[in-house]
């Protein structure tokens, strides 16, 4: 007789709202009027995502290995990236929601009449919304998964709504569907590699659970190969998602091409639940075999903070300048997961909290502005946007320098806590690579921060447009997390250290 | 009072608020808020002089709160002699700076009130930064006081003032990561020592092997060096000089850089004793090229603020001898020279700047003849110029004299040729004395104005210290003494013996 496995409601409940609003999104796109669809999707995806945190909190204290039989293991460190997770998409929903960014109708021709018809007759599709709730949902599941079939599951409900995501983009259709297929083509080749690793994994262990490896790695009996087969393919997939070098090379174009809320959802949510599972991965399965695969991650971190610093000083074009920092952080916060400690855990939690939020800011404000044609990305022309209006260009200053970890933002605070976990771990060498490559990216954060303040102000048709309210809420809410976490971090430093645990 | 260091830094933060409700035309009701500010900050800084015992050592004035509990860091400030006459120092310029470069904000990018905001928040940072006794919080301002400075100068300066700018943040940072590198390496010690502390005098405590500290003092030492500047760290200076307002430029190389030199004293020497006996004989290699090197291009200077810029790196080259000596009369000297220095320069780059203004050319070249058209400017700038000679009656002769001894009892060579430096001094000072005061009045000068009563009431009190200092040095050096005395034995060096000559 079979009996119905036992899942543990309270702490997937999370999970399940979000699936639950994303669900409930596509019937409204499908059934409800365009008059209120719109605003009804805002409305439930912001509901879901509150849900879920206050849900969230409610469980915050409770453990389980055993959550949803043996495939979730719920415990601080897990709960506490989730409640990251849906803060950061909290505020991501609120930069999408303004739908100006989206195609009118995803699935016309770029240019053809169908589409125009479609932005003439203001039938605005809000598809966007339910995918982005499937993309937190798969999120919020990858972190606290403890196998590899439910951690493959939760990367692809996470990685496939992404994909679509990336090319609705309103203007410049054609590169954001460029985007799109290079992000589904490079990311479905991750997603196999993933798997690949994780079946040499069941032939290293006879196990697909995280523990179930470990204790194989413990007794030591079989044979190493396998094991550093699967972890090397296993990681490849990690390491794609996060854009750590060499398996970058998607993250630029698609930041570029895709519509900017979204890029910055991308690039902060993606990266702490991708970042969230590979620190599970490797604290509780692969932490025992430190040998194989920490000097190979301590490579990968410095060639990528190298990378992305380097690289990103010759770029014009301020989201890609975005995405090769967004890679040089991804460095950053791998040297926390090469710590393998518990403040090496509490650091890279604090780092996705600073950066994050920062990352959010900085795309909001890109999304402001603009000329006819759309946004304007190209630096050059941003030059002396300090004049023309300084609340905008203070604020993107402050992201700036929050990434590049001035003293009195959080970023600095994200770059102390890695930097002496780093340290504390014996890891001297990654931190004065770390700290030279922070001098290094400070001259491209510099550079922009000199055009928008001291360069001369274009006499083009450059607007920076009214934001609307909730966008304005978006900002506000990415500048205040900057400052108070730069002038008083011990609120979330201490519960980062508290929550920052994993259980086997 | 209990809280006066705290105050003190609230201060200038008040007058920044009080700026906010300020209507941005009235530029002249702008301009005396933020007077009003520093000249009450001033007092409350000869409050905590007051309040000062000068004859004991150690930190005094302390306050401690626990700010970051997960890293054992604390906002914990405190006072010895030697960061509170630097406070006084920034306090005393302060106000000086805003009444002698009255119309300075004016031409700038973002007007009057933008600028004395930057101004007052700069004040409070470098109060903070010579108050802190925990390291972090020091690092914290150290780095955090660049951003304003990097927007004075860049919003408020002449020609290529972005990217002098630039230049200048980019050098300070760098120095500033390596320093939170080593920041960081101390910290983890004290972790596995006492269990993690910032807190200066416990640091000091810690038992850190040789080539640790090693490692570590060049963290500090790098920073500090490109702060002071040292050569070969100093290429950021002059183009910052020239391009900042003479306002900028005077607390800039007047109290900011002073940070490096005050930061070698308080972190590198007693933090890492080891460390600085051995590298103390490269390091005095070093100042002495600066010295050397700073002379002998402020010769070839064509324009007069670059020129300053050089006879500063000259005279850091003193100072960073001075101290690096490990002699009392070397450090105590190079800690007065420190003062001396900022109130020199700000005397230099203040009457420099109303000449510059008045005549629109910084070029020394097209002055001349001054000494007949403007009596009083040139005569202030005279002054000046002898006080960066150390002419004896100036307080600056006494410091630069006490470096020489205390520096000549260890390293006679470095001594000696740092003593040419004088003879440097003597040329590039009377040579722009020369050209740009005496001789025919140069066409375009002609027209010039004399000081008005402002500026005048601006240049005197500066005078005034040169010249009562020069004579009666005693309330400033004992106190320095004492200070000077609690550092050597912490580094553990005693004077050597100089035996009386036959």
């Amino acid at each position: 007789m079979l009996t119905a496995p036992h899942l543990n409601y309270a702490l997937l409940a999370p999970i399940l709202i979000v699936l639950g609003g994303a669900l409930l999104g596509v019937l409204v796109e499908a059934f409800v009027g365009k008059a209120y669809r719109s605003r009804l999707q805002v409305s439930i995806a912001l509901l879901a995502v509150v849900a879920a945190f206050v849900q969230l909190i409610r469980v915050r204290t409770q453990t389980s290995n055993t959550a949803a039989v043996n495939s979730v293991s719920m415990d601080g460190a897990g709960i506490y990236i989730q409640l990251i997770i849906l803060a950061l998409s909290f505020v991501g929903l609120l930069l999408i929601a303004d739908t100006d960014n989206f195609t009118a109708q995803a699935s016309s021709i770029p240019g053809s009449t169908e589409e125009a018809s479609a932005i003439a007759a203001g039938r605005q599709q809000t598809e966007v919304f339910p995918l982005t709730l499937f993309a937190i949902a798969g999120m919020l599941l990858f972190p606290v998964a403890t196998d590899f079939i439910t951690l493959f599951v939760a990367l692809e409900v996470l990685s496939l709504p992404l994909y679509l995501m990336a090319g609705l983009s309103r203007r410049r259709r054609l590169l954001s569907q460029e985007a799109a297929l290079k992000y589904f083509l490079l990311g479905a080749f991750s997603s196999a590699f993933f798997l690949f690793g994780a079946a040499f994994l069941y032939g290293y262990s006879g196990s697909l659970s995280l523990s179930g490896i470990a204790d194989g790695i413990h007794s030591s009996g079989a044979n190493s190969v396998f094991l550093l087969i699967g972890l090397i393919f296993v990681s490849v997939g990690l390491l794609f998602k996060v854009g750590a070098v060499p398996f970058h090379s998607w993250t630029p174009d698609v930041y570029q091409g895709a519509p900017t809320p979204i890029t910055g959802f991308m690039a902060t949510c993606t990266k702490a639940a991708a970042f969230g599972a590979m620190l599970r991965i490797f604290y509780v399965g692969f932490n025992d075999a430190q040998w194989s695969w920490r000097i190979i991650f301590s490579t990968i971190a410095v060639i990528t903070m190298v990378f992305g610093a380097i690289a990103a000083i010759v770029q014009r074009d301020v989201k890609r300048t975005l995405a090769f920092s967004s890679i040089t952080h991804a460095g950053f916060i791998m040297i926390s997961v090469i710590a393998l400690s518990h403040d090496g855990l509490s650091a890279a939690l604090f780092y996705f909290i600073s950066y994050g939020f920062a990352t959010l800011g900085a795309f909001a404000i890109i999304t402001l502005v603009r000329d006819s044609s759309g946004e304007i990305t190209d630096l050059n022309r941003w030059s002396g946007l300090g004049k023309r209006s300084p609340l905008v260009a203070g604020a993107f200053s402050l992201f700036l320098l929050s990434f590049g970890g001035i003293p009195l933002t959080a970023g600095f605070i994200g770059k102390f806590t890695v930097f002496t976990s780093s340290y504390n771990a014996g890891n001297i060498n990654l931190v004065v690579f770390g700290v030279l490559t922070s001098a290094v990216a400070l001259f491209f954060y510099l550079k922009i921060i000199l055009t928008l303040f001291f360069g001369e102000v274009n006499n083009d048709t450059l607007t920076v447009v009214i934001p609307s309210i909730l966008t304005r809420i978006a900002i506000a809410i990415c500048v205040a997390v900057t400052i108070v976490l730069g002038v008083y971090p011990s609120i979330i430093l201490n519960s980062a250290q508290t929550f920052a645990t994993f259980i086997r | 009072m209990k809280n006066i260091l705290t105050v003190l830094q609230l201060l200038p933060l008040f007058g920044v608020l009080a700026l906010a409700f300020t209507p941005r035309e009235n530029s002249k009701l702008i301009k005396q808020t933020a007077i009003v500010a520093s000249l009450l900050t001033l007092v409350e800084s000869l409050i905590a002089v007051w309040k000062f015992d000068t004859s004991q050592s150690g930190f005094q004035l302390t306050e401690s709160y626990n700010w970051i509990l997960a890293f054992h860091i604390k906002y914990a400030v405190g006072v010895d002699a030697i960061s509170l006459t630097l406070i006084v120092l920034t306090t005393v310029l302060v106000p000086i700076v805003f009444l002698a470069g009255w119309h300075e904000s004016e031409g700038g990018k973002w007007g009057t009130k933008t600028f004395y905001v930057l101004m007052l928040i700069l004040e409070t940072m470098m109060i903070g930064v010579f108050a802190a006794t925990d390291v972090f919080l020091f690092y914290v301002i150290f780095e955090a006081m660049l951003i304003p400075v990097y927007f004075l100068i860049g919003g408020y300066g002449r020609g290529e003032r972005a990217a002098a700018a630039l230049k200048f943040l980019l050098y300070s940072l760098f120095g500033g990561l390596l320093m939170l590198a080593a920041v960081i390496g101390i910290y983890i010690i004290s972790v596995n020592q006492t269990g993690g502390t910032f807190d200066v005098t416990e640091l000091s405590k810690l038992t850190i092997d040789q080539s640790t500290q090693n490692w570590l003092f060049l963290g500090f030492f790098i920073a500090f060096a490109i702060k002071a500047p040292l050569w070969p760290f100093h290429t950021w200076l002059p183009g910052a000089a020239k391009s900042a307002t003479a306002g900028t430029s005077t607390l800039l190389l007047g109290i900011l850089d002073k940070v490096g030199t005050y930061g070698m004293i308080r972190f590198c020497l007693a933090l890492f004793p080891g460390a600085t006996k051995t590298f103390a004989p490269w390091i005095i290699a070093l100042a002495v090229i600066s010295i050397l090197y700073g002379a002998i291009l402020a010769i070839g200077q064509k324009d007069i603020n670059s020129l300053i810029a050089f006879t500063s790196i000259s005279h850091f080259g003193f100072i960073t001898l001075g101290i690096f000596a490990l002699t009392s009369q070397g450090i105590s000297g190079a800690t007065f020279y420190m003062i001396n220095h900022g109130i020199s320069t700000a005397a230099l780059f203040l009457t420099a700047g109303w000449i510059v203004k008045r005549r629109g050319s910084s070029q020394i070249e097209d002055l001349g003849g001054l000494q007949r058209v403007v009596p009083v400017l040139a005569w202030c700038f005279f002054i000046a110029g002898l006080s960066a000679l150390a002419l004896p009656g100036l307080s600056s002769f006494i410091s630069e004299f006490l470096v020489l001894i205390g520096s000549f009892a260890k390293y006679p060579v470095a001594a000696i040729f740092a003593t040419t430096g004088i003879v440097l001094a003597a040329l590039y000072v009377l040579l722009v004395v020369q050209r740009s005061l005496h001789g025919e009045v140069k066409s375009g000068n002609e027209g010039m104005l004399d000081l008005n009563l402002r500026e005048k009431i601006a240049i005197a009190p500066v005078i005034a210290i040169l010249v009562i200092f020069g004579f009666f040095p005693k309330p400033i050096l004992h106190p320095l003494n004492v200070a000077t005395l609690s550092v050597m034995n912490q580094i553990g060096v005693t004077d050597p013996d100089i035996k009386a000559g036959k």
